[in-house]
């Protein structure tokens, strides 16, 4: 099989799995327990907190461990917003975000907060301007995802975090499940308050992530409880997946993401002389990701067509794929809904091959005029 | 950029005189055993000391050398060829970096190598010149300028630098002789022994520990801070004393409001005891003038009164702010802070004496022999060297 479905989820590192495998075994009492056994626990888990900090430039209280990226989203919008809403009652995001992200806003909205969707240009970017302009005097928060989880598209959070320098009252949210170890994100130059980072988007393990909160920047947990993570985040802590966590950063940080580009950048030229393919992934894009559109074939078939080839890749986002909508990150860049429902994402990561992205454009050459064929034959 | 070497200035070792050599070597085997990398070279000349990189990394190097005593500052070396365009955009390249808004800066060039074609002064004026051109903000002011880069050329390769970097100061670590620290798991005693190591002492810590009164947690909390002062000089030896018996002893034995004295003086003897063991010439302590029962004049003349080794009490003028500050400064605060229960909290009587008599304490320990206890509390001394590795949990992570 030729996995091109990293995006959605990879595979776990063997070392990881290793990792979590002992730390279940060996370090298994509940961390907030007296005995040496617990404080043993605890101590892999603050060790392991110290680690990731260490690699992100930031101080260990700075990270707080959730069960991923959409834990870690939620607490930072509504954490923020509910923290926050003395001092206005405004939001905004974009109008492409991860739906960990947009219906967070959207029940935001229901509880009477009122929420600015930025629309990006047409390659899926949004302007710092456009966020610039959103903003009121009620605007408490600004959530902007650092790469686009359809199309890749890097967005400008380091120019928007600087810009939001001159609102000290607004609080700056990245959601970094794609981007984390893709593409740089230096959470000083970028004033980044706050960053959500999810385990099994770089061979970590599912349930295992993290959300980065600049000290001095303030939520309300989601949960009540014991008070674990420094009452941020209640709930026995799930101490070996917080060491494969850990593991996991450092094996990423080790990672040149560059490499990952010659894959893509191979597929890309390659798609560019066929007549039956549209890239939508903008040049300015993260180095993992590529979408593009067979105009005609429906996305669903093509990826079954695939499939059956022995190459997994996806539709749009798996988290929205099921619900058999449009992109709402292609319906906001203006692609029209024939092409967007015929959108193809592919996502690699550090164990894919040259030879794979090779066989893959075969695979398509063979399929795409089959598929193309029997359309015409039913028209 | 890359640098390939650093340049390392001493401090008040520059004050030493026939001695030196003692404690620039001194200075670097902390240096070579801090760094832990057979890549990287260390070189002490008299005045200066080199570190050649060879490849490693500076910023990682620069983390731990900003902490390592008897440093006054260090600066960061480029090697170029003599190429005069290397040496410009090596120059323009090391300026953008240590300047930040309106600078002022000059060049400074050294030629060693006579055979170069072009004297100081058009050297200055060559790479000042391409400098300025390439940058906004920057003005020439030979006098009293924010920057000074050096450009040194020689036959081998022309070395710049720009930026220094202030050191920690004092004297090399473990080149005043050992001491014993009393090590409490409080916020002062780290505070002590850092002021010491910065003074080139070297430390053997001494903690008392009252299972099942005090927690595996209390213990790590200790093992915690003296790994953290590591950092400072060298290797700790952290030795853990179990004290249970002899707090519960203290307690039938002793009137309560007397416990207090009696443990100190207890401790006191038990460190003086591992001082000999050894070899330490001191005992070292956190006290600080008035700021808890034990340590008012009259408490430390009652205390003292057990031992003629000489007790140093560096922060016995010190206001705790000031203390605090330090130990934020050092890393050591936020361990301190930890609300684990230690073997003074524990059996703290209700009211202990702030005007404890010698004579009495005396007569009350008159009426059993502590001997015994002390020497079995030393023979079961636990000793930990640090820094220690958590091998397992470093294989995990």
């Amino acid at each position: 099989m030729i996995y091109f479905d990293n995006s959605a989820t990879t595979m776990p590192d063997g070392s990881v799995m290793e990792t979590f495998l002992k730390a279940g075994t060996r370090f298994f009492a509940n961390p907030s327990s007296l005995h040496t056994p617990g404080m043993e626990a605890e101590r892999l888990i603050e060790k392991a907190r110290a680690q990731i900090a260490g690699l992100i430039g930031a101080a260990p209280d700075e990270i707080i461990f959730t069960s991923g990226g959409t834990e870690s989203n939620n607490l930072a919008v509504k954490g923020t917003a509910a923290f926050y809403k003395g001092r206005g009652r405004h939001i905004i995001t974009t109008a492409f975000e991860h739906p960990s992200v947009y219906e967070a806003f959207l029940a935001l909205e229901k509880d009477g907060f009122s929420v600015t969707f930025v629309r990006p240009d047409e390659n899926g970017i949004v302007r710092v301007k456009d966020i610039e302009k959103a903003i009121t005097d009620e605007t408490i928060f600004v959530s902007v995802m650092h790469v686009n989880n359809e199309t890749g598209a890097v967005q400008p959070v380091e120019e928007i975090g600087q810009m939001l320098q001159q609102y000290p009252g607004v609080s700056f949210h990245v959601d970094g499940v794609q981007g984390f170890g893709k593409v740089p994100l230096h959470l000083n130059k970028a004033c980044v308050d706050l960053l959500s980072v999810s385990g099994h988007k770089f061979h970590g393990l599912n349930g295992t992530g993290f959300l980065y909160k600049r000290s001095g920047v303030n939520v309300l947990p989601l949960f009540s409880g014991g008070g674990q993570e420094n009452g941020l985040r209640s709930g026995t802590e799930n101490a070996a997946g917080i060491a494969s966590l850990a593991r996991a950063v450092r094996l990423l940080h080790n990672e040149n993401p560059e490499k990952l580009r010659k894959i893509t950048g191979t597929i890309r030229e390659q798609l560019n002389t066929r007549n039956w393919a549209v890239v939508h992934t903008p040049i300015q894009a993260a180095p993992h990701i590529l979408n593009f559109s067979v105009p005609g074939v429906k996305g669903e078939v093509l990826v079954h067509a695939l499939e059956k080839e022995g190459i997994v890749v996806s539709t749009t986002s798996a988290c929205s794929s099921k619900q058999n909508k449009p992109s709402r990150t292609l319906e906001a860049m203006n692609v029209s809904g024939e092409q967007a429902a015929s959108a193809i994402r592919v996502s690699i990561s550090r164990y894919n091959t040259m030879e794979e992205a090779n066989q893959f454009i075969a695979a398509l050459d063979r399929v795409v005029p089959v598929l193309a064929k029997k359309r015409n034959e039913r028209k | 950029m890359k640098y390939d070497r650093i340049l390392v200035r001493y401090g008040e070792i520059s004050t030493k005189g026939r001695n030196r050599s003692k404690f620039t070597n001194k200075m670097k085997s902390n240096i070579k055993r801090l760094l832990a990398d057979d890549q990287i070279q260390v070189e002490a000349q008299r005045d200066r000391m080199f570190i050649y990189l060879n490849g490693a990394s500076f910023d990682d190097v620069k983390e731990k050398l900003v902490h390592v005593s008897g440093i006054q500052s260090f600066s960061p070396v480029v090697k170029t060829s003599q190429e005069l365009d290397e040496v410009k955009a090596a120059a323009l390249e090391l300026v953008k970096k240590a300047m930040s808004g309106g600078t002022t800066f000059k060049v400074e060039t050294r030629r060693a190598d006579k055979t170069f074609p072009l004297d100081t002064h058009t050297l200055n004026h060559e790479i000042g010149g391409h400098v300025l051109r390439n940058t906004e903000q920057l003005t020439v002011d030979v006098r009293n300028p924010d920057l000074t880069l050096v450009v040194e050329v020689r036959k081998e390769a022309v070395y710049l630098s720009c930026e220094t970097i202030a050191g920690a100061g004092g004297m090399p670590a473990g080149a005043a002789g050992k001491a014993v620290l009393l090590l409490s798991g409080g916020l002062d005693s780290p505070v002590a022994g850092y002021l010491m190591m910065k003074r080139g002492v070297e430390i053997e810590a001494v903690h008392f520990f009252s299972p099942p009164y005090t927690s595996e947690r209390a213990k790590q909390k200790v093992i915690d801070l003296a790994d953290a002062l590591t950092k400072y000089g060298g290797q700790i030896r952290l030795h853990i004393v179990p004290f249970t018996s002899i707090q519960e002893t203290i307690h039938k034995q002793v009137p309560e409001n007397y416990t207090m004295t009696s443990t100190r003086r207890i401790m006191m003897r038990i460190a003086d005891r591992i001082r000999e063991q050894t070899g330490s010439l001191a005992i070292v302590t956190g006290e600080s003038l008035g700021q808890v029962a034990s340590q008012t004049m009259e408490s430390m003349a009652a205390i003292n009164d057990v031992t003629n080794t000489p007790v140093l009490r560096p922060l016995i003028a010190s206001d705790k702010l000031d203390i605090m500050e330090i130990a934020r400064k050092i890393g050591t605060h936020d361990i301190s802070i930890l609300p684990f229960e230690d073997c003074c909290t524990i059996f703290t009587p209700a009211a202990p004496k702030t005007r404890p008599k010698t004579e009495k304490v005396q007569y009350f320990e008159s009426f059993l022999d502590f001997n015994p206890l002390i020497e079995q509390a030393v023979r079961d001394t636990e000793t930990i060297m640090l820094p220690k590795k958590e091998a397992e949990i470093e294989d995990l992570l």
